[in-house]
């Protein structure tokens, strides 16, 4: 059965593609996008709460390697396989080493309806992994030094609205613990999956807009965007194994490492990029791979991460 | 009676939303003193820019000052920002008061 959330999004990709006129007002895309980013937030703090922190540093290291290491490969690809130039490899690598809010927020919803458990670090890992990428771009495009203004980079990379409002709710959720989130939990838990349900009905309008971009580059372009989060996917699963973590949490890493950013990337590439092309990067993102890692994707990871740890139901 | 006005040169830029923060800086470097921003949605060589979200997001910026100063940003703007973003740039003679503020 498929997901609820996903028939929103469905429905929003058809109308669009029928050029209905349809349309959401961006502020409520805008609202949506701060009410996912605080409720997974506080969603993870308040498991950090009762949680033993120790283990966290390593592990947080591992899940940047994984990111610029997606990034790397990535960039590899495209420069020799789909033969993009390299200011364009760099700038869609970048992406594909970052992680998308949207995508984990399907792979969290996905979990819950199955009553499946994850780590509350999944939120961190979610934060940390949005910015390596973005300078390991950002240095394959242009090289280190030379006209890069770095300041300007990490303030928009660090300080950026996704990485602020998950780490501030995550620090909320941490100090408020389960019990001080009770008056709050109606709004930002139970209303999620409706919240979520909305924000992908505009996800599915704006993956309708890239349909001009895939038919004109088309084979390449989904080739890759089909390829590359599988790879991905992989390599978070073969991270996941080695810091020990639940099916529930190797499918959300692999969800992560599949998932690429077509929002706090964009931005910084065309700040820090401006020769590549944004229309060609998102719609690898945007028009294949978001849609492939929340139709099929996510289930799939899911099998995978009961295949490798041998408990297949 | 007439209203005693002085001319002075409006500039505008109609540009990516994702340039804001840097453009508003160029601005403050090069001496500018005022300016207003608004949001904005259109279609150009570059598409159909609707706003829906904020990759595909427009502002326009306008400035009012003197005729060199506007010159010599709008020169700054077409060096460095025409290449390779959304945007249109233009000078528009206007007639104002209160002339120190400007």
């Amino acid at each position: 059965m498929i997901d609820i959330v996903v028939l929103f999004f469905l429905f929003g990709l058809v109308a669009g593609l029928a050029r209905s006129e349809l349309k959401l007002p961006a502020a409520l895309y805008d609202s949506l996008s701060v009410f996912l980013l605080l409720a997974i937030g506080l969603k993870g703090g308040q498991g950090l709460a009762t949680a033993e922190l120790g283990p966290l540093l390593p592990q947080l290291g591992a899940v940047i390697l994984l990111g610029i290491l997606q990034t790397l490969i990535a960039f590899g690809l495209l420069r020799s396989i789909v033969k993009l130039g390299r200011a364009d490899a760099a700038s869609t690598a970048a992406h594909y080493g970052s992680v998308s809010v949207a995508t984990f927020a399907v792979g969290v919803n996905w979990l819950m309806t199955r009553s499946i458990e994850f780590e509350p670090q999944m939120a961190i890992f979610l934060a940390v992994m949005e910015i390596p990428a973005i300078m390991v771009g950002i240095v394959l495009a242009r090289g280190i030094g030379r006209d890069t203004d770095w300041g300007l980079l990490a303030h928009e990379a660090f300080l950026g609205k996704g990485v602020t409002l998950l780490l501030g709710g995550m620090i909320i959720g941490w100090i408020a613990g389960p019990e001080g989130l009770a008056p709050i939990k109606g709004l930002f838990f139970d209303l999620f999956k409706g919240a979520l349900a909305l924000f992908l009905l505009e996800m599915g309008l704006i993956v309708s807009h890239q349909a001009g971009e895939l038919r004109k580059r088309g084979f390449v372009i989904i080739a890759f965007g089909l390829l590359m989060p599988l790879l991905s996917a992989l390599l978070g699963l073969a991270c996941g194994l080695a810091l020990d973590l639940s099916i529930g949490g190797l499918t959300l890493l692999a969800t992560l490492a599949a998932s690429a950013s077509y929002i706090a990337v964009p931005a910084a590439m065309r700040l820090a990029v401006p020769e590549a092309n944004p229309a060609l990067s998102l719609s690898f993102v945007l028009g294949v791979t978001f849609p492939f890692n929340i139709l099929a994707g996510i289930p799939f990871y899911h099998w995978l991460a009961l295949q490798l740890t041998g408990n297949p139901s | 009676m007439s209203l005693s006005t002085e001319k002075r040169t409006l500039l505008c830029v109609i540009t990516e939303a994702v340039l804001e923060q840097t453009l508003l800086r160029d601005l403050d470097r090069l001496g500018v003193r005022g300016y207003t921003v608004s949001d904005a949605r259109g279609r150009g060589s570059r598409g159909i820019r609707d706003a829906a979200w904020d990759e595909a997001a427009n502002i326009r910026i306008e400035v009012i000052c003197a005729r060199a100063l506007a010159e010599s940003t709008l020169e700054h703007i077409q060096a460095r920002y025409y290449a390779n973003y959304a945007m249109v740039a233009f000078l528009q003679e206007v007639e104002i008061i209160r002339p120190q503020k400007f």
